[in-house]
């Protein structure tokens, strides 16, 4: 187990921060949803890591192959790339309707007109 | 006959997750709600027969596909999620009828998708709720929560749109922290059933990786949960939504949250494994405290009505953790007793603070000066149900208190108390001021005025006010079915 036999891991890692990163500085909503992508992304791989078997082959039936990798993390980050598609679709069609209903999309511009509204 | 309602039980989520898209198609208005309706209906129908035959203590297992668990994914019904299950179906089966002049009103087109989508959002609350497989639990968080930021966004200020944006951000974060959580318990474990993972997880070992993943799921499900500090989502989202949808939401979406942390500390890291890895107990009781204080100081300032209850949820939030973080069996099943009975006053102060808003347009206090003689019914309504949020006997709010604080001082914790009643108090001053504002003042020169709602839409809350003193007399369903869901999670276990 060296560093480098983790080389997933470690990227799973700089991506995951990255990302969040992303969502919490970024003022632009767009780059707020990208950076959710990153986030999510990095977990995805997280997961497809684990599923590898040292010497598995792909987890097809065929003669004169024993081990196979696991097949069930692939099916699940399935499910959840569906769900991350999913859920940028639906922010980014909010951001299309606040773009039509404030006419910005950065955050600071955003506070300023809710504050106008609240007065 | 336990068999016969194994086999209907799925249909509990089933209903409501195809009558969904179904919805959609139809055309108008009327279509979509009758079918919305009667499938909310028949899922309550559905949740009450399961709770029943769960009371005593049975747990109902149905394998999908007839694939065995831990390998297939299964539904486990026990006394806990059934309990939460009849309270989401009851909220449905209750509010959509009455909200179907609010919400022509407030989303005069494409009503079929909006119908449509609080359908998909009641079916992923209730697969969280019934669901035995973690990962399950994901994909019907995401589903309730995408559904939810639709209808969020449905509501007609603009500011709408950027409550739902900045809960959509948040909430992907909770809900990803949570499938972190979940990649780890796969890693140790290449299981998904949650008693399988009871069984496997290596507690005893300590180890890193486990003590992460509880980590990440119990902040994930926090951010869901509105937990103070991660509960900016919540006041903006429950103020512009559609008041169909605030109380919905209100009345069910942080107990599910709840329900399904309590599950995953309780029952598949188990007591005492999840209080000693992390400071839980600690943790929850400071961070429940900041909360109720914080909360209900922040609804006393409040110039917006639905604000001031969406506040004062973040408070109510912090009395459900505050019983969990006793670890007590008592604690847990004030927790319990909370999630049903806030439930039902927040419900009903919702729906008559949507009665408002449907005859005068605003929720601006300035708006309410003096209008209790004009709607008497339906401030009436209101004020009984604030009583009940004080916790005033005889209503339920008082029971929920009462069993908090004989958690409280079972568990030795005197000073607690004292908190409880202290925020008890604030909880009045907010609500007080309501009932000043809208009986005691004259309503001033020129307002326009304001006529009663129909008997049509009184009746609902009327019976959710009802509700509130019928379980603060008797509270053989509520305090019975909260004992049973305590013992359900803990195993009848004593707590350390």
């Amino acid at each position: 187990m060296t560093v480098l036999s983790l080389f997933n891991y470690w990227a799973v890692v700089v991506l995951m921060m990255i990302g969040y990163y992303c969502v919490i500085v970024r003022g632009n909503m767009i780059k707020k949803i990208i950076g959710l992508g990153i986030f999510q992304t990095s977990v995805f791989i997280l997961f497809i890591s684990a599923g590898k078997v040292l010497g598995g082959s792909t987890p097809i039936l065929r003669d004169g192959v024993s081990i196979y990798s696991n097949p069930l993390p692939h099916v699940l980050i399935l499910t959840a790339i569906v769900v991350g598609i999913a859920t940028t679709a639906v922010g980014l069609a909010l951001t299309v309707r606040i773009r039509e209903a404030f006419g910005s999309i950065d955050d600071d511009d955003l506070d300023a007109a809710q504050k106008d509204d609240a007065e | 006959m336990i068999d016969t309602i194994t086999e209907m039980m799925p249909f509990i989520v089933l209903v409501p997750l195809i009558a969904g898209p179904i919805c959609a198609l139809l055309p108008g208005r009327g279509l979509p709600w009758a079918l919305a309706t009667i499938s909310a209906s028949v899922a309550f129908v559905l949740a009450a027969m399961t709770l029943g035959a769960v009371f005593h203590g049975e747990t109902l297992r149905y394998a999908f596909g007839d694939w065995a668990p831990p390998i297939g994914i299964e539904y486990r019904v026990d006394a806990a999620n059934a309990f939460v299950a009849l309270l989401i179906t009851g909220m449905a089966a209750i509010l959509l009828p009455w909200g179907k002049a609010l919400v022509d009103d407030e989303v005069p087109e494409r009503q079929g998708s909006f119908y449509g989508l609080f359908l998909i959002a009641l079916a992923g609350l209730l697969g969280i709720t019934l669901t035995g497989d973690v990962f399950n639990v994901f994909v019907f968080l995401e589903i309730s929560s995408l559904a939810t930021y639709g209808l969020i966004a449905h509501g007609q200020d603009r500011r709408a749109l950027l409550a739902a944006f900045r809960y959509l951000i948040m909430g992907t974060v909770g809900a990803t922290f949570l499938l972190i959580g979940i990649a780890f318990m796969y890693i140790l474990t290449g299981s998904l059933n949650m008693v399988d993972l009871a069984e496997r997880l290596p507690v005893d070992e300590g180890s890193r990786a486990l003590q992460v993943g509880l980590g990440f799921i119990v902040v994930g499900l926090s951010i869901k949960l509105a937990l103070f500090p991660l509960h900016h989502w919540l006041p903006n989202a429950y103020t512009y939504a559609p008041t169909l949808i605030s109380t919905f939401l209100a009345a069910t979406a942080t107990k599910v949250a709840l329900y399904v942390m309590l599950r995953f500390i309780f029952d598949v890291f188990g007591p005492a494994y999840s209080f000693m890895a992390l400071p839980l107990s600690a943790g929850f009781m400071a961070l429940a405290l900041a909360g109720m204080f914080a909360g209900s100081w922040l609804a006393i300032f409040q110039t917006n009505l639905k604000r001031m209850l969406a506040y004062s949820s973040v408070a109510q939030v912090g009395y459900m953790v505050l019983g969990v973080s006793l670890v007590t069996v008592a604690g847990l099943m004030a927790a319990f007793l909370h999630l049903f009975n806030h439930g039902l006053m927040k419900a009903a102060l919702f729906a008559s603070a949507g009665l408002i808003i449907y005859r005068t347009g605003s929720l601006r206090m300035e708006a309410l000066r003096g209008i209790g003689r004009q709607m008497p019914w339906t401030l009436t309504a209101f004020a009984l149900a604030g009583v009940s949020l004080v916790g005033v006997p005889p209503t339920a709010g008082f029971i929920s208190k009462w069993y908090l604080i004989s958690a409280a001082i079972e568990a030795d914790q005197l000073w607690l108390v004292a908190l409880i009643l202290v925020t008890s108090l604030m909880a009045l001053i907010y609500i007080a001021r309501i009932i000043e504002l809208v009986w005691l003042q004259p309503r001033p020169e020129g307002a326009p005025v304001v006529e009663e709602v129909p008997w049509g839409l009184l009746v609902p809350v009327w019976m959710l006010v009802a509700a509130n003193f019928y379980f603060g007399i008797d509270t053989r369903l509520t305090v019975g079915a909260a004992s049973a869901a305590a013992q359900a999670l803990t195993g009848g276990v004593l707590l350390p």
